[in-house]
């Protein structure tokens, strides 16, 4: 491209105590293009904008904007440089009317006192450049999500910008919606505004974008014209996997081979899979899943894989009744079931573990033991307490059957490491011998030899005949411990795999990155 | 542990105020028999601090789910409306207290269902009865102050039994009652771990919505039986004056007590002990003689002491700046 260079950011460096989040990363955005930033959770995409809009200073590097070196303290410095920013969540107040919105915090006026007629004015001329009709009258939270999306984008381009920064800006739109969005995204392109757009969404990427940065744990893998980069190829870097795309074969030396799983027999334990637990068809909710089936058997691990994204988290909230289905049925043992809430599941003996562990798993200030057997005693009610002694007998046994290392039963939770805090939420559940366990990321996060427990567990769960749900980004992890592989992609279903030949990471990445062609659909499968 | 680090804090501030206190006047700790009723300093505190202890024991259970209840004065009054009204038209002392509680658990029921179901913030939530009670109180008593003779009725605040005040035996009773029901079945697990984290709670299979609610509930019917208490001390419904402020003492009580603003902690010894060390602190002020005026002052001084030695951060200050000292020498 020979468009003059809008933005470049050289060797950006940003630590955090403990990790390094950005490692020398390079970035540049030419004016007039719109330049996809990708890259799985932790790779440093949203520590790459917090430093590019002045929330955080770079440890190194330096960032220029047409031509002049900049160092951005704060978001409204970024703003006054140019570089606009839109969040996913729409940062706007929805009390007030779209003039106020688009106006707030440099409205026309003197004296303290806004003068109105100039606002409207100067709001009807920034949606106007959208080519966006709506009343600036009205107000915000009256206007459907879109909308108040595109006043996002309003507000932004108000300030004379000249990079536009859109953090995952479809996330809440439908398909309609997006179009809209991508048809103004377009426009300022011709206007000749740099446009960085983050999303986790490859569609809309080979929709939109000219060209593609991908990082990777805090580093850089590359820049690529969108038209030079296949899909495949796009998931493999961002995987961190080689993949030739002509033949399909594993690149030599990137260790894919050895992932393959030799047959059954190398999972210890291993019993013939039972009957169908917990079933789900068409399952569907509005902005997170639509129309997943899957089946889940007494002795047997399914797997969930896809990209961020694409819907295998809120897949398991709708098994778990965390979230509502607004399509589909869900079966426990061949009778249809609603949960209302996770209580409804539980007490039908399902489990889940939350890949959020810190928020949606632990309860950090109390101890150990009170957080193991909360499940339990949730399940018991409140008038039927366990007696100290059985809690301590609960809390002995799994402590020493899961290797927790902790100073006593009595240790408040926060105080163990990730991996043990882990364990003890796989206690808690394990205590109300569930029938069925959905597990999201169980070992995100923490150290290796933990990583390796929890697969052995996994492994001894299947043996006692539990269906088990494994969701993991970690394809490895998915193909040693899984019989049957569900993926999806862009919230939809992309194909199911069974162990055999077909189980590879290049298998799952395909489905993963929806190489039309290869495979068939999977309403086709389905019906097989 | 959890509350065992601040009840030893909570004891030495105690002692040290009534230490002083018998620096002053050696006949502080005296209890003496009159007419065959205990008389004397200890027996003031309890019978005058038994209201705040009620209201802060039902507010503890709703502290430590992560809540608070600020319309427990406004209950007061208008449960005290609703004994007045009952007695006048001839009702009994059973039915006239079961009303009030009644009236005081519903007034929480609302409260629980707009910050528990609705997802109204607690302290918004409960302002608006905090308001609104008045008024009711008000309506209720028809813009009177509602005088009430019935002798049966005043001796639950101003009876002896054995030579025992009776409000305090009923409500010491209470927080025995309240202490074995949150520790002998799950209810103060369940109470703290809402507190302590909700999502995760829910996540568990607890029905925390219903646990937030019902500790609502709960410290509406303490609030309801404080009405009962107040109005019989009192022998009137006094919509404007019944109650009032008593939330902000209730609420230092429960807080002095260890049980976390934040939630995630309940201790209602801790509540209890809170109590008596407020209620001390009104009964030095009121021996001394300090005029009226100025007795928020040695209170907040009080209140902040207590707080900053239960901070941690504070405490763990302390201890580097005491360890620096020793390595320098």
């Amino acid at each position: 491209m020979s468009a003059p260079t809008l933005l470049q950011l050289r060797g950006i460096t940003k630590r955090f105590p403990g990790v390094v989040a950005l490692s020398g990363v390079d970035f540049t955005v030419q004016a007039g293009e719109i330049h996809a930033l990708l890259g799985e959770n932790g790779a440093g995409k949203s520590t790459l904008i917090k430093v590019l809009t002045g929330v955080y200073a770079p440890d190194a590097g330096t960032i220029s904007l047409a031509g002049t070196t900049i160092a951005p303290a704060a978001p409204k410095e970024a703003e006054q440089a140019g570089i606009s920013t839109v969040y996913q969540e729409v940062n706007l107040i929805s009390a007030l009317s779209v003039a106020e919105n688009i106006t707030l915090g440099r409205q026309p006026g003197k004296f303290g006192f806004i003068n109105g007629p100039a606002m409207r004015r100067r709001a009807r001329a920034a949606l106007a450049r959208l080519e966006l009709d709506c009343d600036v009258d009205a107000e915000l939270g009256s206007l459907s999500v879109a909308l108040q999306q595109m006043v996002a984008i309003a507000r932004a381009l108000d300030l004379r910008a000249q990079l536009l920064v859109l953090d995952e800006p479809t996330a809440s739109l439908d398909e309609k919606e997006v179009a809209e969005l991508f048809a103004v995204m377009r426009r300022l392109r011709g206007e000749g505004l740099g446009i960085v757009l983050v999303t986790h969404f490859l569609d809309q990427v080979y929709a939109v974008a000219d060209r593609i940065t991908v990082l990777r744990n805090g580093q850089l893998v590359g820049a690529y014209a969108t038209a030079e980069l296949s899909r495949l190829g796009l998931v493999g870097k961002m995987l961190g996997r080689e993949v030739s795309d002509a033949a399909g074969r594993v690149a030599p030396g990137s260790g894919v081979e050895g992932s393959h799983r030799e047959g059954d027999a190398a999972l210890p334990g291993a019993v013939a899979a039972g009957d169908v637990v917990l079933a789900a068809r068409g399952l569907s909710r509005r902005g997170a899943v639509q129309a997943v089936d899957l089946e889940l058997r007494r002795g047997e691990v399914t797997g969930l894989a896809g990209l961020l994204g694409s819907g295998r988290t809120e897949t398991a909230r709708l098994l778990f009744g965390i979230d509502r289905a607004d399509g589909g049925v869900i079966t426990f043992k061949g009778a249809p079931v609603q949960f209302g809430a996770p209580r409804d599941a539980v007490r039908l003996g399902l489990a889940f573990c939350s890949e959020d562990r810190k928020s949606e798993g632990i309860l950090p200030n109390l101890s150990v033991r009170e957080n193991l057997i909360l499940a339990l005693q949730a399940k018991r009610g409140a008038w039927r307490p366990l007696a100290r002694a059985e809690q301590q007998t609960l809390c002995a046994h799994y402590l020493a059957a899961l290797r927790i290392k902790t100073a006593d039963a009595e240790t408040p939770i926060r105080n163990l490491s990730g991996g043990n805090q882990q364990k003890v939420l796989l206690a808690r559940w394990l205590a109300t011998q569930p029938e069925v366990i959905l597990l999201d990321e169980p070992t995100r996060g923490i150290d290796v030899g933990a990583r390796a427990e929890i697969e052995a567990l996994i492994a001894t769960l299947r043996a006692d005949g539990l269906a088990v749900l494994l969701i993991s980004s970690e394809l490895e992890e998915i193909i040693r411990n899984c019989a049957r592989v569900l993926v999806l992609r862009e919230r939809k279903m992309a194909g199911e795999v069974t162990a055999g030949p077909e189980l590879t990471t290049e298998g799952l990445m395909r489905r993963m990155a929806g190489t039309h062609g290869e495979f068939p659909a999977l309403p086709a499968e389905a019906d097989q | 542990m959890k509350s065992r680090s601040t009840l030893p804090w909570l004891l030495a501030g105690l002692a040290l105020l009534i230490g002083l206190n018998l620096v002053a006047n050696p006949a502080f700790l005296k209890i003496t028999v009159q007419d065959g009723h205990l008389f004397g300093v200890p027996v003031d505190i309890l019978t005058q601090g038994s209201r705040t202890m009620l209201l802060a024991l039902g507010l503890t259970l709703v502290i430590a789910t992560g809540g608070v209840d600020l319309s427990v004065g406004s209950v007061v009054a208008i449960t005290g409306a609703v004994c007045a009204l009952m007695l006048n038209t001839g009702a009994g002392l059973a039915a006239t207290v079961a009303a009030a509680v009644g009236a005081g658990a519903l007034a929480g029921g609302g409260n629980g269902l707009l910050v528990a179901r609705i997802g109204i913030q607690p302290i918004v939530a409960t302002l608006i009865l905090m308001v609104a009670g008045r008024g009711i109180a008000q309506l209720l008593c028809g813009g009177q102050v509602l005088i009430i003779a019935n002798p049966a009725f005043e001796f639950l605040a101003n009876g002896f039994v054995l030579g025992v005040p009776v409000a305090p035996l009923l409500v010491v009773a209470l927080f025995v009652g309240t202490h074995a029901f949150v520790r002998r079945t799950a209810a103060g697990l369940f109470i703290e771990a809402v507190g302590d984290n909700e999502t995760a709670s829910r996540f568990a299979g607890l029905a925390a919505a219903r646990v937030k609610a019902l500790a609502y509930v709960f410290c509406g019917a303490c609030a309801g039986f404080t009405g009962v208490l107040t109005a019989a001390n009192i022998r009137a419904a006094d919509a404007n004056r019944a109650g009032e402020n008593a939330e902000l003492d209730a609420i230092f009580a429960v807080v002095v007590g260890g049980t976390a603003l934040t939630g995630g902690r309940l201790s209602i010894m801790g509540t209890f002990l809170g109590a008596i060390l407020i209620q001390t602190l009104a009964t030095t002020m009121y021996y001394r003689g300090v005029p009226p005026a100025v007795a928020p002052v040695p209170k907040a001084l009080l209140i902040l002491a207590v707080s900053l030695l239960q901070s941690e951060q504070l405490r763990s200050r302390v201890a580097a700046l005491w360890r620096r000292k020793e390595a320098a020498s």
